[in-house]
């Protein structure tokens, strides 16, 4: 009986790795996707922060994509160990704060592990020649394949006809004829296969699949690391800079003011951990601080809040203040907006 | 009646079905999946896994993920904020 090999592929929930995942499988490959979780990706857990997206699906995209081709999808927890990627980027950071080519090497090496521990024969991904400037180029591919230790068992469908033959072609496991020299950013091809194979639903992400690629969460990363001393994070650092208006009046201190009554709820989730503000007097959001309080800093807080909420036009508005010390009321004046200096705002 | 969780079902006679309960309330989404699919590695076939969370995309996630694993899901329900999904591991 004839060997059936095995493919690992990684899916990011995107187009790219769902199409690179079918190309193999149609050849005959038993296939199974990978997924990380770093803590940074814009699926799955912001669903359930903002109010607004209630109305869209509240679908997990690589799940999703994994449920149409048919595989099984691990999702992998790596936010410990995806850390060092993003505290020390070997080859540095794109736009912003998203180390993507060390991010690359580092799923890919996982991806090796499991191959490794599981005895699968190869790694797919949906890599497309010339489709991001910082990792997704022509000398950056052999790179990755290195670094990750993959090298030839590496295997990009999408843009395979461009790159040398892999193990998995040059031993005839998968026809080289049938895979795929895409390059650049043009999207054409990719939606063309796409059609060509009936997909009709998938998930097209804008920029990047991290917050890291985003310019304001990167600055309010940025801001954390500076205001601390020292270039580190937890989870739940990480996650309530997804949240709120991130608003810093002093180097001490910050506020995180909510939008919308979801992201109340959620940051409500962390009272208990840090100092929270809320009006009493009127209707407004739920707030933390994060950092340390003076009693003048806490007037002034208590100030931004009353500005945030629906009392911004009376003399007065009454903020509870409540910490792991105890709980206080004050009555203060809402700030004005032009006494909310736009270096404030994160 | 719904059966309280931990409580493993009495089937007459037949070996009662031992249910683990995993707490997945406060993370959100995919943590819940990722924490069932540590606990499921070291489940035998047959038992019953109830998880409980807070964030509601526990109802679509965790059974996709069960859908794709082949593990039937049994029940989902939702009370006091909190999101139930009870499922059987494969045999
Ligand atoms: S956008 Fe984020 S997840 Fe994607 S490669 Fe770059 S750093 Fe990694």
């Amino acid at each position: 009986m004839s060997h059936r090999y095995k493919a690992v592929a990684l899916i990011s929930g995107g187009l790219d790795s769902m199409l690179a995942a079918k190309i193999i499988q149609d050849q005959g490959i038993y296939v199974e996707g990978l997924n990380f979780f770093t803590g940074f990706c814009v699926e799955g857990h912001t669903h359930a922060i903002r109010q607004r997206n209630q109305k869209k699906p509240k679908r997990n995209n690589a799940l999703w994509v994994a449920e149409q081709l048919g595989i099984k999808l691990h999702i992998l927890d790596v936010i410990e160990e995806y850390k060092s990627v993003v505290l020390n980027p070997k080859y540095g950071y794109g736009a912003n704060l998203n180390p993507c080519l060390d991010c690359k090497i580092f799923m890919v090496g996982k991806a090796r592990q499991w191959m490794e521990e599981n005895d699968f024969d190869f790694i797919i991904t949906g890599e497309v020649i010339g489709q991001r400037p910082k990792s997704q180029r022509k000398d950056t591919m052999p790179l990755i394949a290195r670094d990750s230790g993959a090298n030839d068992l590496l295997l990009r469908p999408l843009s395979a006809k461009l790159l040398p033959p892999t193990k998995p072609e040059r031993e005839g496991w998968v026809d080289r004829n049938k895979l795929y020299g895409f390059c650049g950013r043009n999207r054409k091809p990719q939606m063309e296969l796409a059609k060509a194979f009936g997909l009709t639903d998938y998930a097209q992400p804008a920029g990047g699949c991290c917050f890291l690629t985003d310019e304001n969460y990167a600055r309010k990363l940025a801001d954390l690391w500076q205001t601390r001393g020292q270039r580190d994070y937890a989870l739940d650092d990480i996650m309530l800079l997804k949240v709120g208006r991130h608003i810093r009046p002093k180097p001490e201190f910050k506020l995180i003011v909510a939008r919308e009554e979801g992201e109340s709820r959620f940051l409500s989730g962390y009272k208990n951990r840090f100092v929270s503000l809320y009006p009493i007097s009127h209707p407004g959001p739920m707030t933390l601080v994060d950092g340390h309080l003076t009693d003048e800093g806490l007037i002034l807080a208590a100030r931004i809040v009353a500005r945030y909420s629906q009392g911004r036009d009376a003399d007065r508005v009454e903020i509870k203040a409540i910490s792991s010390e105890g709980e206080c009321c004050l009555c203060v004046a809402p700030l004005k907006p032009h006494e909310i200096p736009a270096e404030w705002l994160l | 009646m719904r059966c309280s969780p931990q409580t493993p079902r009495d089937s007459g006679g037949v070996a009662a079905v031992k249910r683990k309960v995993i707490d997945a309330r406060g993370l959100l989404c995919p943590l819940p999946v990722i924490r069932l699919q540590e606990a499921t590695k070291r489940l035998a076939a047959g038992t019953e896994v109830e998880l409980i969370g807070t964030d509601p995309g526990v109802l679509y996630d965790v059974p996709a993920w069960c859908r794709v694993h082949g593990h039937p899901v049994l029940q989902t329900w939702q009370d006091n904020g909190q999101y139930h999904v009870l499922l059987a591991i494969r045999t």
